[in-house]
């Protein structure tokens, strides 16, 4: 039986964490399936287990001037239900699992596994969002690419929580989000889609995609974004067999149960190709 | 490791020296005979464990016990007391909702977490919110002709 906590304050939380180095516990639906063992059995946790899901400071959502901040332990729920949070980032906590779940589970879950397939991460991608990370010796920014360094694995040192995701609401006159799973309720997903185009005077001002699920981190490039930035909108279909191309070198995906390389591939490529293409709605 | 913990079931304080990271379903089940409480999948994809707690849907096979210090969790067992209850019965037994009834407990659950913010649910509104619970009998259609029918008797009263 492994030990576990349940501190009263998120202090007293990172001190344990800092000392024991527990697995810390927010939602449990991952974990809670991870370490199962079937009815009647405990599930076999491997090292001890801090709940932190009932912090007043880790469960606050607020949108001020534009400026977004969402708790590390918000459940998918409350965030699909406020009336700012950004139409991608709605449909992506939307088709998470299912009503059930989506009570409990949380976006700092989401983000902490750090599986390629998690279904916020590329809406908090083209948002561009911001992470906070604290511990005992205090608190440090991180932009949210830069917190992913492979399949399951992060930044997040084990005496640290991640406590708040921050994002600017974006001024765009396209967007786009879009999983590609077996079916549309509690299904994993084969590809994750999130873009953003802002088209101003029959030009293309800014534009920011990205795409889960389909390489060991998220797939973000500004540098080929930047090749249609500046672009009239009439000429970004000549633009695209040479974009795909380079897109098509930065999507690495892998064969598993949900889906093959190849199938993964030629969609990802042509969800980039009707995103960009795709008329003003 | 025991500890004590407390949280509210069906409306009474419970006390448990357990150990902290069982599942919900297992307390209910083994520690309080709450058998209308079902495991189906044990990993969150099926619904038949659902209960509420605090008010909300969820799913009592992912909740480690340890984690609802101080919670109201509400069971099928007490829920069937409610005049919400009622209305949902009726209409499940009119349409023909209920089959083996293994699933049923959740899925009158999910209906009535469904029409107590929306009693108007159009038919993608109430496929969306018994998206999490498998019924391997009905097809579903009959459950939702349940839920659509229990809309038009609780006329707005959840």
């Amino acid at each position: 039986m492994v030990k576990s906590y349940h501190p009263e304050t998120l202090e007293e939380a990172l001190k344990i964490l800092v000392e024991t180095h527990c697995i810390p516990y927010a939602g449990g639906t991952d974990l809670m399936v991870r370490y199962r063992q079937g009815p009647g059995l405990v599930p076999n946790f491997d090292r001890p287990v801090m709940f932190i899901g009932h912090f007043p400071e880790l469960t606050a959502i607020s949108e001020k001037n534009g400026e977004f901040s969402i708790g590390a332990c918000v459940p998918y729920r409350d965030i699909i239900r406020h009336p700012h949070t950004p139409e991608i980032l709605r449909q992506a906590c939307s088709l998470i699992g299912a009503p059930a779940i989506q009570n409990l589970g949380t976006m700092g879950g989401n983000i902490c596994n750090a599986s390629p397939a998690g279904d916020t991460l590329p809406p908090l991608s083209v948002l561009d969002a911001t992470l906070t990370l604290r511990s005992v010796s205090g608190e440090r920014k991180v932009s949210f690419l830069s917190f992913f360094t492979g399949p399951g694995k992060s930044i997040l040192r084990d005496d640290e929580l991640l406590t708040c995701i921050h994002f600017r609401l974006p001024h765009f006159t396209v967007e786009g989000y879009r999983k590609v799973g077996t079916r549309k309720a509690n299904a994993l997903s084969k590809i994750a889609f999130a873009g953003f185009m802002l088209k101003e005077k029959d030009m293309l001002s800014d534009v920011r995609i990205a795409l889960g699920a389909v390489a060991p981190t998220i797939v973000r490039s500004r540098e080929l974004e930047n090749r249609l930035i500046g672009q009239p909108v009439a000429e970004l279909a000549e633009l695209m067999p040479d974009l795909l191309k380079s897109y098509g070198k930065l999507i690495q995906p892998i064969t598993d149960q949900r889906s093959d390389a190849n199938y993964r591939k030629t969609v990802s490529l042509r969800l980039i190709k009707n995103f960009v293409l795709k008329e003003e709605s | 490791m025991s500890q004590t913990i407390q949280f509210n079931l069906n409306g009474k304080a419970v006390f448990l020296k357990t150990d902290p990271m069982r599942r919900l379903l297992d307390v209910l089940r083994d520690d309080f005979s709450e058998t209308g409480v079902k495991e189906g999948c044990g990993e969150g994809e099926c619904g038949a464990c659902s209960v509420f707690l605090n008010g909300k849907l969820v799913n009592s096979c992912l909740v480690a016990v340890g984690s609802i210090t101080g919670m109201n969790v509400e069971t099928i067992v007490h829920f069937q007391h409610t005049q919400a209850y009622r209305i949902i019965e009726q209409a499940f037994s009119d349409a023909g909702s209920v089959q083996c009834g293994f699933c049923t407990p959740g899925m009158v659950l999910a209906a009535y977490a469904l029409l107590k913010e929306n009693p108007d649910p159009d038919e993608t509104d109430i496929r969306e919110a018994i998206s999490g619970n498998l019924c391997r009998c009905t097809g579903y259609n009959m459950i939702v002709d349940g839920i659509k029918l229990a809309a038009k008797k609780g006329d707005g009263k959840w």
